[in-house]
């Protein structure tokens, strides 16, 4: 996963107009048994792209040849189901830097901002229009810009989008939240001296071993 | 001083660090991995050189990839033994203790954390996992977290957190005949949907909560995340102190019990604390419940019907809802009560604790499964399988035709042998009904252990009442 920071996007997209995606559809359970973070690109959706042969279907999608780009767009509630990080690899792997949704399961969203994919939320309007424009001309490019929080369409029209300031910079420059939990080692050391959460008191004589 | 959540009051204590515009440093108590999510965080590790912060605080076993039949031999499938097996390999080299397959306590990471006495009140608890929502039962803050995640909590013993909205479900009343933990879950995810707990982490009240045992508890919060929540959790109580107490490996004894408990009776939410949202139901409403469709919120009344496409509340749903149908194979407006089976799966997180496995026995003994239904029981863990051996439960489910197996994940996920195969119809105890969940294009019925053991009987879906 090469470019780790991100500022502005001009791409086409990828169209997926299904709601309540859920991360066994994204990356199918039985693709889970890699130990490394790459390769899982290849079974981005697989049971959508190809039948119990094998074989490419052609209708969907990422198979038409008329779809491409790093933008997927899709319907609400994207992302629910398990914890898998497998699913933010696999969409990352595949190629796409940004999703495009009106909702996102919580730890999907988490897993994606992890891995420097932006999950950009838009209001049920907004992906309206980009599903109606899509389908019009699927060459259409849309525009996101991480500085000002915009994603925009070539008519003008646009819309803003939340994402939090920490996850924020971290995507502008690139760096992630254990460089920055190691350089709070220190801290992190007296907490757990001090015995501060509690529990602690009660909870050594609980470890495992 | 301002009243406070239970919620609050755990996460609180957990800062280790806040900072404006930045989520809180939340330090972890305890920390369960499995083979399928820890790889990639141990290689991070490796990367940057650099060991694991706190090896006492981790805990590992092996469970989704493991098979349930001759579990002495190695595993066939390659790939799922090179899982295995690269956790042993990270387990040994950065010293974190790993209960595999031939460990008396090996089982499915969300069972054996209570049974072990590893999961106590006011802990933060995290794993790899989305069910970890399950250890909630105990009155901890227990959530299922991303690889990257489980990369910090073993460099730092602790995660970046962003604090989640609080929501209060109350249930009361008395539940009627046949009615389990896991019908109220099904009941709330099919009101409230899988998006409804969406941002939010849910505080279950009320006298229904009170009465149940540790383990319904479990299940219930076992299945917080399929609303979309991050997780669940209730206050400890008498019960939960009990079930401390019971001899459990790791929770403590005697007098450093009484002292812990001491401190567990002050984790209650104080009155008239501020949620940020409410919820109440009523136990009276609650009937036994399935699913029919392919997200967990798809749930009716086991003797109810199908809704049609004019009783759903929002027209973007349709497409979901007509998609969701066809890959059951499910007519809208029909019945399920009598629709034939193929497999009943009795096991995972949710419902294959002791108490589960006990209902089912209690159930069907003297009785045969119907013909041409295959059954499943899966036991969580080790500990559950011995004890069910030493109460003569095992005699009960061979002698009713049932296939009983040894502990894992099984056929709750299509990642080891058990699979339900594709167009075949299974009721399952597990939580989760996607679209190949349980192997490529089986269709899931979620259900509670006792629906399950009526099914088993018939061969049908069947009303358990109808039985008592
Ligand atoms: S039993 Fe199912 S839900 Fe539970 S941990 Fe295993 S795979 Fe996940």
């Amino acid at each position: 996963m090469s470019d780790k920071k991100f500022t502005t996007l001009v791409s086409t997209c990828v169209p997926l107009p299904i709601e309540n995606i859920d991360t066994d559809q994204i990356i199918p359970a039985r693709f889970l048994k890699a130990t490394t973070r790459e390769g899982f690109g290849e079974n981005l959706f697989r049971d959508w792209r190809y039948d119990s042969q094998g074989k490419e279907k052609p209708d969907f999608v990422l198979n038409d040849g008329q779809h491409q780009g790093e933008i997927l767009v899709a319907g609400k509630n994207f992302g629910c189901g398990s914890s898998r990080e497998h699913a933010a690899w696999a969409i990352r792997d595949h190629g796409f830097r940004v999703v495009i949704s009106s909702f996102f399961a919580d730890i999907f969203k988490n897993n994606a901002l992890n891995n420097f994919l932006l999950p950009v939320q838009v209001s049920e309007y907004f992906l309206e229009k980009i599903w109606v424009q899509v389908k019009a001309d699927a060459q259409v490019k849309i525009t996101v810009n991480l500085e000002s929080q915009t994603v925009s369409l070539p008519d003008g029209s646009s819309d803003g989008f939340d994402i939090n300031t920490y996850k924020k910079a971290c995507l502008l420059h690139g760096y992630d939240d254990i460089d920055y939990l190691l350089s709070m080692k220190e801290k992190i050391r007296d907490f757990e001296d001090q015995d501060k959460s509690g529990y602690l008191s009660t909870g050594k004589m609980a470890t495992a071993n | 001083m301002s009243k406070k959540t239970l919620f609050d009051k755990i996460w609180e204590k957990h800062v280790v660090h806040r900072q404006e515009g930045h989520p809180d440093i939340l330090y972890i108590d305890r920390h369960f991995i499995h083979e399928v999510t820890s790889p990639q965080a141990f290689n991070g590790l490796k990367k940057r050189g650099i060991p694991v912060f706190n090896t006492k605080k981790t805990l590992a076993t092996a469970d989704h990839n493991v098979p349930t039949k001759d579990q002495h031999l190695p595993i066939k499938d390659v790939l799922s033994r090179f899982q295995v097996d690269t956790l042993t390999k990270n387990c040994k080299e950065y010293g974190v203790e790993l209960y595999d397959l031939n460990h008396p306590f090996q089982g499915i990471v969300h069972i054996i954390g209570p049974e072990l006495g590893l999961t106590l009140p006011g802990m933060t608890i995290v794993c790899g996992d989305s069910h970890t929502s399950t250890h909630g039962a105990f009155g901890a803050i227990a959530f299922g977290i991303g690889t990257s995640e489980v990369e910090q909590v073993l460099a730092t013993q602790c995660m970046l957190q962003y604090k989640p909205k609080r929501m209060k479900i109350e249930i009361s009343g008395t539940l009627g005949k046949g009615v389990l933990s896991k019908d109220i879950i099904l009941y709330i995810i099919a009101q409230i949907s899988s998006s409804g707990g969406n941002g939010y982490f849910v505080e279950y009240t009320g006298s229904t909560i009170r009465a149940l045992s540790m383990e319904a508890r479990m299940t219930i919060c076992n299945m917080s995340i399929e609303m979309g929540a991050r997780g669940g959790l209730i206050a400890p109580d008498e019960i939960t102190f009990e079930y401390i107490a019971q001899d459990r490996q790791f929770a403590p004894k005697g007098e450093a019990l009484e002292q812990a408990k001491a401190y567990w009776k002050t984790l209650q939410s104080d009155e008239g604390a501020e949620y940020d949202a409410v919820l109440y139901f009523d136990a009276d409403d609650i009937s036994p419940m399935i699913t029919y469709g392919t997200n967990p919120g798809m749930g009716i009344k086991i003797d109810g019907q199908i809704p049609t496409l004019s009783d759903l509340k929002n027209e973007k749903e349709h497409s979901s809802f007509i998609n969701s149908l066809k890959y059951m194979d499910l007519e809208p407006g029909h019945a399920l009560l009598g629709k034939k089976l193929d497999y009943v799966f009795i096991g995972s997180c949710t419902n294959a604790r002791i108490e589960d496995l006990r209902l089912v026995a209690d159930f069907v003994k003297g009785k045969k499964k119907a013909e041409g239904v295959e059954v499943l029981v899966i036991p969580g863990s080790k500990q559950v399988e011995k004890q069910a051996i030493k109460e003569g439960l095992d005699r009960i489910f061979i002698d009713a035709g049932f296939d009983l197996r040894n502990p894992g994940c099984s056929a709750c996920l299509g990642m080891n042998e058990d699979k339900v195969p594709a167009g075949m119809y299974c009721i399952s105890t597990s939580n989760r009904n996607f679209e190949g969940r349980q192997g490529p294009g089986a269709r899931t019925f979620l259900a509670s252990p006792l629906s399950a053991a009526a099914a088993a009987i018939t061969g049908r879906v069947s009303d358990v009442r109808d039985f008592m």
